[in-house]
């Protein structure tokens, strides 16, 4: 009668293979560092300064004609972009872009004019629901404190699991923590999504998210640990990955149901950013099954977690820990 | 662990009660804000029996906090802006100049001559004709330093004094630059604010930020560019003696003089005498109107002292022309006619009637000591605004409701538990949101429904436990307590790394980020409160209630 997405008692094996879902996650993590390099990111004007103008009218949208347009007023790079949403089929909206014009300034009020009137002169029933500008002296500041925020997140858990568990945990964490980030990244440079500043709040979320993940393994790690005091390392975060199996589905899907929920019905707007999230629920959870416990597996931990042995930290697997 | 003492029920009973006393006027939000509103207004002075009606569609009683939209959801303009503050050491050198010449002018017979010469924009340059006694020059100029009163520049003063060859330099010192930043920050802001709030905009956000940055928001305005046009230029107003005309802007003027503009004409330029006459400091009013041929123009009056050197001046200089100057730009130039004693006049220049307007606006609200640069700018549209409003509510019932159907499925009775918890606790989110007046933006209905999503975690994580330890033939009750007990420690850790992720967020991010780490944060924490005490002392009621031989979760 009750809906169990995970039969009771499983005993799947997550480690058996180990070579090839670990290796996958290093190709991914390799082949996401090349696409950032080569592919780069489709960074916004938060990030690269510029302005961009959002679109709407009562005609179909002509990209080519809007981009003819804004050609004769030499904005440089320039990009013009159709905003497709499902929900929405007689959305007629486009994002136009273009790079920030010379000085500190973000946009002077004729640059953004010209393009308005520019627009209007080829349909005169658009609209202007959206203008965004940002000076190349913001946007430096803005980059800067992304990345910051992103370190001070990554060390400040780092610290907390410390404290909590052992330092291989924070080991395995951070492993998986930094898996989910450059995958994330990664994917971002393949779809050319663009990345900006709400990326980075989802960025965020699924460190929070993968660690909520991987801590509640590692809780139940912990705790048989100290109950099985003789069992194989690998049997035992196999045994702790299959009780908490049915809580990681669950909560994955909950959380699933509401972001798709939200990438659907939610608007264009925020696209990107739930996609982000999505995809971090889906890599977080794997991650913490797939990375943080392979890592944790192969550092080993110190088994004398009541102290109750007499100091010799115990077993073939605490070589590492000094 | 399933025990609840009287005060521990009533305590989580009026949280919960709390939460949704605070968080009801959200239910009824456009009808709330129409009388917080009129409220405003009433308190204002501005009592119309209109305005009365509508503040009594609110109970007094009730509380009127709400979640504040953003500007995202709300449309509006965003302005982040630079105040140029270094533009104001310029004047001061300017302020200081009859001074200094007073001071040096004593000591003529051993020092000579003295001439102010042009320097770098933040000093002031005077040369004397006996290099020989420079160190006696720098000396007296010295003398006039005055001690800087400040915490931070305790023991300096306000000028630092140098030479070169035969000239002397004066310049600010660091401490009274930064006494002389505030100040200039103090003054934009407020201009700024009385420049937004006399064109009639509601509730605008002006505010400091960094050394000399400005944010200023505005919701309803159409666009930052009108948001910009009503905050304007400097709206520095100066009347200057007329030296010539030409038409090249090349042209080179000697010291002291400057190279204007004029104003809607090509290659005019007018050579003026640098020092104004009098400045728009002495204005008491500005007004749009009309010239004698019906062009819009802007009447202004000035305040006595100003009317005294008015007078003279144009006493004194009838059948010359002089120049009036707005923002380095000669407005016009007319030719003094006869002598202005009343102190009042009228500027015509190639102004549209709502040029007229707005300037008259500017002028009345004082000049800006600096000029803005604008860094970072956004408009939303209502309408957009409005359209994310909708998606965002839509998408945060069906998560809403999909997430309690799949909680039932999976848990039962133990489900609607954790749904009942879950309603609280979105009602306690709205109502903190309330309370200490946060900002709701696109991402902070993102990081309600992700909240939505994962709180319930915490009720998984108990009730996963609880069926491993029912396994273990454990009774009902015991198991429930143990499920509780075990489940705690992943639950703090699990969301503890969340907040902390949520916390760094709020510190770091701007804008809407800073409203999702806000809306996520108090979600972690109305979560793991909903989870740990709503739902334990739901079940805890049920089990006294039933005393269930068999647990089926």
């Amino acid at each position: 009668m009750r809906l169990k997405l995970v039969p009771e008692g499983t005993k799947v094996d997550f480690f058996k293979l180990t070579k090839i879902t670990f290796g996958a996650s290093v190709f991914a993590m390799i082949l996401s560092v090349f696409l950032f390099f080569f592919n780069g990111l489709n960074l916004g004007i938060d990030f690269l300064g510029g302005t961009t103008i959002r679109t709407d009218s009562q005609q179909s949208v002509d990209v080519s004609a809007y981009r003819a347009a804004l050609d004769t007023l030499e904005l440089g790079d320039v990009t013009v972009t159709e905003i497709f949403d499902i929900t929405k089929p007689e959305l007629n909206a486009a994002q136009i872009r273009f790079e920030a014009q010379s000085g500190e300034e973000a946009a002077t009020v004729e640059v953004v004019s010209a393009v308005k009137l520019a627009l209007m002169s080829i349909d005169e029933t658009i609209t202007f629901p959206q203008v965004e500008s940002v000076g190349p002296e913001v946007s430096g500041e803005l980059v800067k404190s992304a990345i910051t925020a992103i370190l001070t997140a990554i060390a400040a858990v780092l610290f907390y699991i410390w404290l909590r568990f052992e330092w291989q945990f924070s080991v395995g964490a951070i492993a998986a923590l930094v898996h989910d980030i450059v995958v994330t990244i990664g994917i971002f440079s393949l779809l050319q999504i663009k990345f900006d500043l709400a990326i980075i709040a989802a960025l965020l979320t699924i460190v929070g998210y993968s660690l909520n993940d991987t801590v509640v393994v590692f809780d139940r790690v912990r705790e048989n640990l100290r109950k099985y005091k003789k069992m194989q390392l690998k049997d035992l975060l196999n045994m702790s990955i299959n009780e908490t199996l049915s809580r990681t589905v669950m909560t994955s899907l909950t959380t699933l149901i509401a972001l798709i929920s939200l990438f659907v019905l939610g608007g264009d707007v925020i696209h990107g950013f739930v996609f982000a999230m999505i995809w971090g629920v889906i890599i977080g959870t794997y991650s913490s099954v797939f990375v943080a416990s392979s890592v944790l597996l192969r550092l080993g931990v110190k088994r004398d977690w009541d102290k109750l042995n007499d100091g010799k930290a115990g077993t073939q697997f605490s070589g590492i820990d000094a | 662990m399933l025990q609840f003492s009287l005060t521990k029920k009533v305590l989580i009973w009026g949280v919960v009660a709390l939460g949704f006393f605070f968080a009801m006027p959200n239910g009824f939000y456009s009808r709330v804000e129409a009388v917080n509103d009129a409220r405003v207004q009433i308190e204002n002075g501005n009592i119309t029996p209109e305005l009365m009606r509508t503040a009594s569609n609110w109970p007094s009683f009730l509380p009127s906090s709400l979640v504040n939209l953003g500007l995202d959801l709300r449309g509006g303009a965003h302005l982040l802006a630079r105040v140029r503050v270094d533009q104001v050491y310029e004047a001061r050198m300017d302020d200081f100049w009859p001074e200094v010449r007073d001071a040096l002018r004593s000591e003529r017979a051993t020092i000579g001559t003295i001439r102010r010469v042009d320097g770098v924009v933040d000093d002031l340059r005077v040369r004397i004709s006996e290099p020989a006694q420079i160190a006696r020059a720098v000396e007296l100029v010295s003398a006039l330093a005055r001690p800087v009163t400040s915490l931070s520049g305790a023991g300096s003063n306000d000028i630092v004094v140098t030479s070169e060859n035969d000239i002397i330099i004066v310049k600010l010192s660091e401490a009274e630059k930064i006494l002389t930043d505030n100040r200039t920050m103090e003054q934009s802001l407020e201009i700024i604010r009385r420049r937004v709030d006399e064109a009639g905009t509601r509730e605008p956000t002006i505010q400091r930020q960094g050394t000399d940055r400005v944010l200023i928001q505005v919701p309803g305005i159409g666009s930052s560019e009108e948001l910009k046009g009503i905050i304007g230029k400097t709206a520095k107003l100066t009347f200057h003696k007329v030296i010539s005309r030409t038409s090249k802007a090349t042209q080179r003027v000697q010291s002291r003089q400057v190279l204007y503009p004029a104003q809607g004409e090509n290659d005019v330029y007018y050579i003026l005498e640098k020092t104004p006459v009098i400045n728009g400091d002495h204005l008491t009013d500005a007004q749009p109107a009309f010239d004698q041929n019906n062009r819009p123009a802007v009447s202004f009056r000035l305040n006595t002292t100003g009317a005294r050197i008015f007078g003279q001046y144009t006493a004194e200089n009838i059948g010359s022309p002089f120049a009036i100057v707005l923002d380095e730009e000669v407005v016009s130039a007319p030719t003094i006619q006869s002598h202005i004693s009343g102190g009042s006049g009228i500027i015509t220049g190639q102004f549209g009637v709502e040029e007229t307007t707005l300037l008259s606006i500017q002028l009345r609200a004082g000049a800006l000591p600096a000029e803005l640069e604008y860094l970072q700018e956004s408009t939303v549209g209502p309408d957009l605004g409005q359209d994310s409003i909708d998606a965002g509510t839509l998408a945060c019932l069906i998560a809403f409701i999909a997430v309690l159907v799949f909680m039932s499925l999976s848990y039962g009775l133990f489900g609607m538990f954790a749904n009942i918890a879950l309603i609280i606790n979105v009602a306690l989110i709205f109502a903190i949101l309330s309370v200490i007046s946060g900002t709701l933006t696109l991402p902070g209905i993102a990081g309600i429904v992700l909240t939505v999503g994962m709180a319930v975690d915490a009720n998984v994580l108990v009730f996963e436990r609880i069926r491993e330890e029912l396994k273990k033939a454990k009774n009902p009750r015991r198991a429930i307590e143990l499920g509780y007990e075990r489940a705690f420690s992943a639950i703090i850790d699990a969301n503890i790394t969340t907040l902390i992720a949520a916390v760094i967020l709020l510190v770091f991010g701007s804008g809407p980020v800073k409203g999702f780490a806000i809306t996520l944060g108090v979600g972690i924490i109305t979560s793991v409160f909903t989870a740990i005490w709503v739902t334990r002392l739901l079940i805890s009621i049920w089990i006294d209630r039933k005393r269930p031989k068999i647990l089926e979760i």
